[in-house]
């Protein structure tokens, strides 16, 4: 008898400190995947976060605001972990202080750039889509330029990021990938 | 001696008071004849066209208008959005006006491989378009021989 008691009893601690530990996960999971927190370090608040607040995706006409976790972290739950894994290696290079002036920052540009684009390129931009998908999307009431290009870049099986680059932070040195963007220098 | 001095006095009280009236109503502040009190007036706000074909020109050597909205458009030392469609690596691919060959010569004449440092900053000479009115009549007219018949 008194086993039994002792076994419902401990049942019961399990799933008292179960709804603890469960709430709590996702509790610092919510609190850690808000623009608030993104912009507690001066990394991101001067550099992207200054960036960002100056384009289209923090302030327009319908006032429809993506901040920095809407396109930076997944919404599906085991994409979600993964990312949130790899962030521990944010926050050793937070302390190793890779990024922590606007000159080291700008000498990294291109490589997390590239970090960004090449996983945006993998999960065929599944960020963008959250909010931006082909299936809903009506060319007619787009510009002669959009339209064509969207029409194309459907057809040929392209992703958002391989054309819209750029649009929420400033670019990296670009004349790496194509020479015919950037000025010239000297070279007669 | 007399009459010079008398005359001096009479210039100098006319303009005492002839000078605050006419200075009064020279002196203009930038926000026009509005009192502090009141409201300033508003400029109307204007929202850039939506995109169209090319607009034609209205002179031989006038730089093309942008028939098209540029909001955002990063144009600096890294990266020029502009020549993203309009180089003359990609006009082809985003059917695009190819930007002129003169762009690519320096002020000495020399020509580079790349667009110059002085044609870099495409606005500077080509500009989107608002629907504004002329604030003056003008009668000017493109000459018979760019005017599309």
């Amino acid at each position: 008898m008194a086993i039994k008691r002792s076994v419902i009893a401990l049942l019961f601690i399990g799933f008292i400190a179960g709804i603890l530990f469960w709430g709590g996960f996702n509790a610092a999971m919510e609190m850690t995947n808000n623009e608030a927190f993104c912009i507690t370090c001066h990394e991101m608040k001067e550099n992207v976060y200054a960036e960002y607040r100056t384009t289209i995706h923090y302030a327009n006409r319908t006032g429809v605001r993506a901040t920095c976790p809407d396109c930076h972290v997944p919404r599906e739950w085991t994409h979600k972990m993964v990312r949130k894994i790899q962030a521990s290696n944010e926050l050793w290079h937070k302390m190793m202080g890779t990024i922590d002036t606007r000159e080291k920052f700008e000498a990294h540009r291109l490589e997390l750039a590239q970090n960004v684009w090449r996983t945006m390129k993998r999960t065929d931009s599944r960020e963008c889509r959250n909010c931006h998908d082909f299936g809903s999307m009506d060319y007619t009431k787009q510009g002669r330029r959009g339209r064509t290009q969207h029409e194309e870049g459907l057809a040929a099986g392209k992703t958002c990021i391989d054309c819209h680059k750029g649009i929420a932070h400033q670019l990296p040195n670009m004349g790496e990938m194509d020479p015919s963007v950037i000025v010239g220098e000297g070279q007669k | 001696m007399k009459r010079r001095v008398i005359s001096v006095l009479i210039c100098v009280l006319a303009g005492g008071l002839v000078l605050p009236v006419l200075g009064k109503a020279e002196v203009q502040s930038l926000r026009g004849a509005t009192p502090i009190e009141g409201g300033a007036v508003e400029p109307e706000v204007q929202t850039w066209q939506p995109d169209r074909e090319p607009i034609d020109r209205d002179f031989v050597q006038q730089p093309p208008l942008i028939p098209h909205q540029i909001d955002g458009y990063q144009v600096n030392l890294k990266f020029n959005k502009c020549l993203s469609c309009h180089s003359w690596a990609n006009y082809k691919q985003a059917k695009a006006t190819k930007i002129s060959q003169t762009h690519f010569s320096d002020r000495d004449g020399d020509v580079h491989a790349n667009v110059a440092a002085r044609r870099y900053f495409c606005t500077q000479c080509h500009v989107p378009q608002v629907d504004a009115k002329p604030l003056v009549e003008n009668t000017f007219k493109p000459v018979e021989a760019i005017t599309a018949h």
